[in-house]
């Protein structure tokens, strides 16, 4: 009790009573009070501008004006800020009352203080090329096994704290195997893992796992999420659309660990690139991604208006973590973003070739043209193995013919093997050409002659007095710019990943942190602008941003780097005390623990009871779905087919995204709608998705066949069955109270289905998927339930 | 005697939390959430949430007169020129001409590039109730609650078609990823149910070729998704995945649910992790929605003469089946209730289309008026009718009799109860029905008042989203409370 109170009164002093820095740093301690409670009269809106005073530069802050002078380098009290914010008169106090806002003491004793040492400006942090810091010099240097863990540690050094112990390995191991390809690690991998005591057995794990060509399919879903990948329109109807050789795509070239500068231009100009290949016309998809309509009665020009905007949101949250959509009807409020930038940005995209589309039908799928039909690059990739596989086995096959011509009497041994090769061959011959026979189309971009593109006054897009305006990147933040032609999308998309572009790079490593820490080490991933998070750990980020930068843009280098470090292997248990400290982690002196995606919990559950298909790529996945969940939409009317064979189980990430609809287990888990950029998905905790894991098709059949194998597989009595059942869904031993539980439900479950195998029967006909004919159904109905309670389970879907 | 460290760790999350239900921690609550209040886009998963029930801190900022809200949602765009709004002018016009003073410069819908000619009102217009509101002979029922009801003739909205109307409607801006009206309410005021979600929509079938709707209708947007509408069905499972699996009683599934709860516990034990506390009681809610989901669904035994007054034969999907849940959602806490009925988008034949959808609407939407106040809900549940826009007093000729196209400038609603001032029409269109024009009410100024009735200041139910303080009234023109129509 006494720490409670201890908690709840240190916790009324941090509101007011936190010290004031002694030497204040304009970013982290002045800009986010002007930025929330003075730019919107005195800051980058020029419409919205009040006494042309502006807080974001320096110059007009220091001018003299007629009263006197609002900053006075050195001098406080002669300053205008502090006497209009303590003024006493309602008429002149600032900010004005009826803003609601207010500044606080504290507040004031920061403004005081910087002013009166200098009152010296910086640039926002995201807003200026990163530049590489030297990594500081820590106290507890065997802890650090890198420039990571110096930056972590020299934080927590400073907060007089330190890390948390490393994790227990099989927390580790499944920490890992959540991250880097989203599926548990099997028992074998933990026992390998438990036995390796060579001092890079952890690194040895990450370097197998990065190779995975699962690792793709994990990742892909943080940029699916990104770039709002969907297989409908998304708008009025939401029919299908052609999409998912994109998503394909993705995946290939994340499991190719493509350099990151080459997927920009290839997804924002691959049409454009000197002898573009159909890669990258497929990957050029990207700009076809977004919401639209050919709904009766559209308004083609304010159609086109929606789709430029929602083309500018997007790029500029997904390269530039910047808000540059709020700019459409007036100069954004915060940052240094004109109207007129947003329409510049916008004019990037207008040589998309895509008014046909308001003409399309109403089908399932309608079409989006230009299109084009193709092999998934994933197919192609496989076809391509495929014919390694096949020319090496031929080489065999030829050997031993030569082996068996050379010897007068062929060797009956020699001529078996080359028939069985021959065999083999075949057989990966007829799948190589099935795999290049099954094309799917999908839209691309193709440019053709610009549409002219004017800054819409208030975004009216019935305003046609607008001034025209050419391709351009916003003006403060100096692109390079092109001479005497007009500027492309793939000067666009080469600007972006310049050297000294200040944002890019940032952003991504910031997002990568976010994935392996649950939280960036700036927290608002979508807005790195000023009204976004100021970085806990700046050095580090700007470290991690010219590494990714220097490296080659070498995502799976930095992904390496930040899971291979000591700060990611800490444990992720919250002490009362660090809670205390440090409720939201953001010093880092544990790791985070979250729920895992919606799609990595269908995952996980399909790999534990083996159901788990994971071929890579293909068409969309279509597992069941409640009946009529489609009702609601029209043009044409829909009805939902579930897949009716093994593609019912593929992985998530494969799912077919029906925008209006999303699947409702995805929904459950908070999975997107992708109907804009999403860079950080909730983790809610709902009765929702207490009710999908416990009575979702999917969940009872992948039980019921997890009771199968823990009686196939498990052992002859309960007590191996149970904690057979318990390593392999938790990679760990149950402990006697655990199992203890799982025992006493069996017993019951077995008592009611004995008494009613009518009953087991009706539970285990749920699914395509046929019971196994050698297995009492009343044993496997009651194991059953057993698996319905370790899927349902905290620890199951949780990554720690 | 000195506790060990693992007991000790134990009291304090549960003295912790002890103290956090009892209200007295909600100083260090809002705290952990971050120290500048409640930041949907920024919550960490591990900040503890408040529970289902309860308000944000300092809600409601003033005495409420609504406690919860129904809204009939008449997608497609009911026409006001048929319904509520007489314009004797354009009966005169019939035929002749659209005046281009009207519609010059004026987004059209699907009539771009088509003659403009008028079409009169297709129904007489009669007063009644002692307010003798005007109302059209196509909605008799509608007609009887006269005196119930304030009708707003001055409604307008900015989107012409139906996707991004309906996004105009529910979220106060066509932009995607906004949250939905429902949501903003429940995320403020909480909800008065653990047994069933705080905010539940119901779609109808019947009528003609039904509107599209897409479920970010009733999103939660940046808000956290437990705020989001869940669709009940009247056909099927009523919620998804509410029933136990086949062969699976409910004793059974209660036992699994224990089972979960113990393992779940001895596992908090050891990473004492308050998300592990939250799923405990979400599992109990789930359990508890299995049986009270199907309780609200089965209307057995609502007496006879509810059933006539409804026109309800049973779980049918129809709208007066939907009614009737709705008050009995309503009844059992539920903050915010939406009805859709889809068949209003009538681009031709007008007449029979609108007899169709007035047949299966009038009536069951004006018995739950009467219903409500039987019981004496009435007086703290708002109840909303009205689509996504209006229609054209302009002709439009598809199908074999004559239709409208849409029409955002200018059309009607109606609200009831829950501080409503009945009997009132307020605001008008032009002579033609064309502009709203006399106290005009944008869609913003109906979310301001219906968030005034509720208790909430429109201008400080405020989240931060991308750097902004968003709201469902939005930035672009300050909303007002339409105080006329308030008793």
């Amino acid at each position: 009790m006494y720490a409670v109170l201890v908690a709840v009164a240190s916790k009324a002093r941090a509101e007011d009573g936190v010290p004031v820095p002694a030497k204040i740093e304009f970013n982290r301690d002045v800009r986010p009070i002007l930025s929330d409670k003075c730019f919107a009269c005195h800051g980058p809106d020029r419409n919205a501008r009040k006494a042309r005073l502006r807080f974001d530069e320096e110059a007009s802050a220091r001018r003299e004006r007629k009263r006197g002078t609002v900053i006075v380098p050195g001098d406080a009290d002669r300053s205008l800020l502090i006497a209009r914010i303590l003024e006493e008169d309602v008429d002149e106090i600032m900010p004005p009352p009826d803003t609601g806002k207010e500044i606080s003491a504290r507040e004031v004793a920061i403004f005081r203080r910087w002013i009166e040492q200098g009152a010296e400006f910086q640039a926002h942090w995201s807003f200026v090329p990163p530049q590489r810091p030297d990594p500081p010099v820590v106290k507890d240097a065997g802890w650090a096994r890198g420039a990571i863990d110096r930056f972590v540690l020299a934080k927590l050094e400073g907060a007089g704290t330190s890390p948390s112990r490393e994790a227990r390995r099989t927390t580790l191991l499944r920490r890992v195997h959540f991250d880097l390809v989203g599926l548990p690690p099997r028992p074998e991998d933990v026992d390998a893992f438990l036995g390796d005591d060579r001092p890079d057995a952890f690194e040895r794990v990450v370097d197998r796992l990065l190779a995975s060509p699962h690792h793709g399919e994990r990742l892909a879903l943080h940029w699916l999420d990104l770039v709002r990948y969907a297989d409908t329109v998304g708008y009025h109807g939401d029919q299908g659309h052609n999409a998912s050789p994109y998503r394909d795509w993705v995946i290939r070239a994340l499991n190719d660990n493509m350099r990151f500068d080459e997927f920009t231009v290839a997804q924002l100009a691959g049409d454009l690139v000197p002898g573009s290949t159909e890669d990258q016309k497929i990957a050029s998809a990207y700009n076809r991604l977004l919401q639209t309509t050919h709904e009766g009665g559209a308004q083609i020009a304010e159609y086109m208006a929606k789709y430029a905007a929602d083309r500018v949101r997007n790029l500029s949250g997904v390269w530039m973590g910047a808000t540059v959509g709020c700019a459409e009807c007036h100069d954004h409020k915060y940052d240094p973003y004109t109207q007129r930038d947003f329409y510049r940005l916008a004019a990037f995209f207008a040589d998309i070739d895509e008014v046909k589309m308001f003409r399309a039908s109403n089908s399932d799928p309608t079409r989006r043209e230009p299109e084009i039909e193709v092999v998934s690059p994933l197919d192609r990739a496989r076809a391509a193995r495929l014919g390694e596989r096949i020319e090496q086995l031929r080489s065999r096959i030829d050997t031993l013919s030569v082996t068996t011509s050379s010897v007068s009497a062929a060797s009956p041994d020699a001529k078996d093997r080359a028939g069985k090769l021959e065999k083999d061959v075949a057989e990966l011959e007829k799948e190589r050409v099935r795999l290049l026979a099954t094309r799917r189309r999908v839209m691309i971009t193709k440019a053709t002659k610009p549409r002219v593109v004017r800054v819409l006054r208030r975004g009216d897009f019935l305003d046609d007095e607008g001034e025209i305006v050419d391709p351009g990147t916003p003006e403060f933040l100096r692109g390079r710019g092109v001479e005497g032609r007009r500027a492309t999308r793939l000067d666009l998309a080469r600007w972006l990943t310049s050297k000294d572009h200040p944002q890019t790079a940032r952003i991504f490593v910031n997002r990568l942190w976010n994935q392996y820490f649950g939280v960036g080490l700036s927290k608002v991933l979508a807005d790195t602008g000023s009204r976004g998070g100021w970085p806990t750990h700046p050095a580090l980020l700007d470290w991690l941003a010219v590494e990714f930068v220097e490296s080659g843009w070498n995502v799976r280098h930095m992904i390496r780097l930040i899971v291979t470090s000591s700060a990611y292997r800490q444990s992720s248990i919250a002490t009362p005390e660090l809670t205390e400290l440090d409720p939201e982690n953001r010093l880092l002196a544990r790791q985070s623990r979250f729920r895992l995606a919606a799609e990595i919990v269908r995952d996980n559950a399909l790999a534990i009871s083996g159901l788990l298909d994971d071929r890579l790529g293909g068409g969309t996945a279509r597992p069941y779905q409640p009946a009529g969940y489609y009702a609601n939409l029209n043009f044409p009317r829909r009805s939902y087919k579930h897949d009716g064979d093994r593609n019912q189980y593929r992985r998530g990430v494969y799912m077919h995204v029906q925008r209006q609809f999303l699947h409702p287990m995805l929904r459950a888990f908070d999975a997107p709608s992708r109907e804009e950029c999403t860079a950080r998905r909730p983790a809610s905790n709902t009765p929702s998705a207490a009710l999908t894991l416990l009575n979702d098709p999917s969940a009872i059949e992948a039980a019921r066949v997890f009771a199968e194998r823990i009686l196939l597989e498990g052992g002859v009595d309960t007590a191996s069955r149970t904690r057979w059942a318990w390593r392999v869904a938790l990679s760990r031993d149950a402990a006697e109270t655990e199992a203890g539980a799982l025992e006493a439900l069996l017993l019951s479950e077995l008592q009611v289905f004995r008494a009613d195998p009518d009953a087991a029967g009706r539970l285990l006909s749920v699914g395509l998927s046929k019971p196994a004919a050698s297995l009492d159904p009343v044993e496997v109905a009651s194991w059953t339930s057993v698996a319905r309670a370790i899927l349902n389970l905290s620890e199951t879907i949780t990554r720690n | 005697m000195r506790p060990d460290p693992q007991q000790r760790l134990q009291q304090t999350r549960r003295s912790f939390l002890g103290r956090a239900s009892l209200g007295l921690g909600s100083v260090a609550l809002s705290s952990l959430v971050g120290s500048s209040g409640p930041r949907a886009a920024d919550a960490v998963g591990e900040a503890r949430p408040r529970g289902p029930m309860q308000a944000l801190p300092g809600l409601p900022h003033h005495a409420s007169r609504a406690k919860r809200v129904i809204f009939l949602c008449m997608a497609g765009g009911p026409s006001h020129l048929e319904t509520f709004d007489h314009k004797p002018k354009l009966a005169e016009l019939d035929g002749k001409p659209m005046p281009e003073s009207y519609t010059k410069g004026q987004p059209i819908a699907q009539l771009q590039g088509a003659q403009l000619r008028c079409l009169g009102p297709q129904f007489e217009f009669r007063r009644h109730g002692k307010s003798g509101q005007m109302i059209s002979d196509i909605l008799p029922r509608t007609a009887e609650i006269a005196d119930e009801i304030a009708i707003i003739r001055s409604l307008h909205t900015d989107q012409i078609n139906h996707d991004p109307a309906h996004t105009v409607m529910n979220t106060g801006t066509s932009i995607s990823g906004r949250p939905s009206m429902g949501a903003w309410v429940t995320y403020g005021l909480g909800s008065e149910t653990e047994e069933l979600p705080g905010f539940v929509v119901l779609t109808s079938i019947g009528g003609r070729n039904p509107q599209p709707i897409a479920s970010r209708q009733w999103g939660s947007g940046f808000l956290p998704s437990r705020y989001q509408g869940v669709e009940f069905y009247s056909t099927g499972d009523p919620v998804h995945y509410v029933h136990n699996p086949p062969g699976v009683t409910r004793s059974q599934q209660r036992q699994l649910v224990d089972t979960v709860k113990r393992l779940n516990g001895i596992r908090n034990e050891s990473v004492v992790n308050p998300e592990i506390d939250s799923r405990i009681a979400q599992y109990e809610m789930a359990f508890r929605m299995q049986a009270s989901v199907p309780e609200l669904m089965d209307i057995s035994r609502e007496p006879q003469k509810i059933l006539d007054l409804y026109g309800a034969r049973g779980p049918d999907g129809s709208f007066a089946y939907n009614c009737l849940l709705a008050r009995r959602l309503a009844e059992r806490g539920v903050r915010f209730i939406q009805l859709y009925h889809r068949g209003w988008d009538h681009h031709g034949d007008l007449v029979p289309y609108m007899k169709t959808c007035c047949s299966l609407c009038d009536g069951p939407g004006a018995a739950l008026v009467k219903d409500l106040k039987e019981r004496g809900m009435l007086d703290d549940t708002l109840v909303i009718w009205g689509g996504e826009f209006g229609r054209t007093p302009m002709f439009q000729g598809k199908g074999k009799k004559p239709g409208r196209d849409h029409h955002m400038r200018g059309f009607s609603m109606w609200l009831a109860g829950g501080g409503i001032k009945g009997g009132t029409t307020y605001g008008a269109t032009d002579d033609l029905g064309y502009f709203a024009e006399k106290n005009r009410v944008h869609v913003r100024d109906l979310h301001a008042t219906m968030l005034h009735l509720l208790g909430i200041d429109h201008s400080k139910l405020e989240v931060r989203y991308q750097g902004l303080d968003m709201s469902l009234t939005g930035v672009v023109e300050e909303p007002r409370v339409i105080s006329d129509v308030l008793v």
